[in-house]
């Protein structure tokens, strides 16, 4: 399945859901927005979202500070 | 001949005086300003002189002063500023920075959300005053901002944002500016105003603590019409505080974006 990233384009291969890609990238899902595909996916759906081939996420992970 | 006083174009006769100037349109005025400089002494006018008048001691009125800002941003595009109607989520050291430079610049009404007390330790980056600490945020940071521009238009609401009360607070504006604190209320924000407003804009930060390069902030524009300002990694922890000079270039990241989102509906 190949997905892209931020503008990168990554191989994986085996299914995943949102939930799960975030855990490999070691990201905290209540600091991330993401977006798929060019619509926000709400945290509440990311652990039953199936990527998919093609799939273009956007991912930011915000930091603390204001 | 065409000369500009207080900002506005006026016809007078070739070789007339600055004082002649004065008897006949502000005879009170002491403080004579010619092209940018104080006048001490006459001296005869020449075409395209932009001369300012003022009674020391005396406020423009509401009009006046629109008029000098008209003059200073040109007409068309303090119209569309005037038109803006910005949201700001925190009024910390991102949002009392966005929020006076909004306000500087004219916007039309600014809609400003925060729960918070001004604390001794927020004087080290935040918009306010050593005599405002124990004042709601909100309450104080309306009163910096009357002092700019009495005639701002300044809702403010001394609470806590949660993804129930978005709307009421943000419903009615075109763009909303992020200025939390923390990250997960930074995410629960743009989560929720992303998704229940696809129309509007919003413009957050992420990555501006401590004294690492300036160039290293930058606005991005994620998608469409979610754009971030900051260097995306910069948090603030222990050994990396917040500071006014960082903070400060990123809330003006954030506001310059608002401007250009106003007049352009992109920013880049």
């Amino acid at each position: 399945m190949k997905i892209t990233i931020n503008g990168e384009t990554k191989e994986f291969r085996e299914q995943l859901t949102v939930q799960q890609l975030l855990q490999r990238l070691k990201l905290q899902s209540d600091q991330v927005v993401v977006e798929i595909n060019r619509t926000i996916l709400p945290p509440a759906v990311h652990h039953d979202t199936e990527l998919k081939s093609g799939d273009i996420i956007e991912l930011v992970q915000f930091v603390g500070g204001g | 001949m065409q000369i500009y006083l207080n900002e506005k174009q006026l016809e007078v006769d070739n070789h007339l005086s600055l004082y002649e100037l004065r008897n006949t349109y502000q005879a009170n005025a002491d403080l004579l300003i010619i092209n940018g400089y104080p006048a001490s002494t006459d001296q005869v006018l020449n075409p395209g002189d932009h001369i300012v008048m003022i009674r020391r001691g005396e406020c423009p009125s509401a009009e006046e002063l629109e008029s000098l800002m008209m003059a200073r941003h040109t007409p068309g595009v303090q119209q569309k500023i005037k038109q803006g109607k910005v949201g700001i989520a925190g009024a910390g050291g991102l949002g009392s920075h966005v929020a006076i430079a909004l306000v500087r610049i004219g916007i039309g009404q600014l809609n400003i959300v925060d729960f918070d007390v001004v604390e001794p330790s927020n004087l080290n980056r935040q918009q306010y005053f050593f005599d405002q600490i124990g004042m709601p945020k909100v309450l104080a940071l309306k009163e910096n901002l009357q002092r700019i521009n009495p005639n701002s238009k300044i809702n403010i609401f001394n609470q806590k944002v949660v993804p129930e009360n978005i709307g009421e607070f943000f419903g009615e504006v075109d763009i909303l500016v992020e200025a939390f604190d923390k990250a997960d209320q930074k995410a629960m924000l743009t989560n929720c105003f992303l998704s229940n407003f696809p129309d509007k804009f919003l413009v957050a930060a992420s990555g501006i603590a401590g004294y690492e390069p300036s160039n290293t902030i930058q606005t991005t524009r994620i998608s469409e019409r979610f754009y971030l300002c900051g260097d995306g990694i910069s948090a603030a922890e222990p050994g990396r505080g917040l500071m006014a000079p960082r903070v400060g270039i990123a809330a003006h990241h954030q506001a310059n974006t608002v401007l250009q989102l106003l007049l352009n509906n992109r920013a880049e």
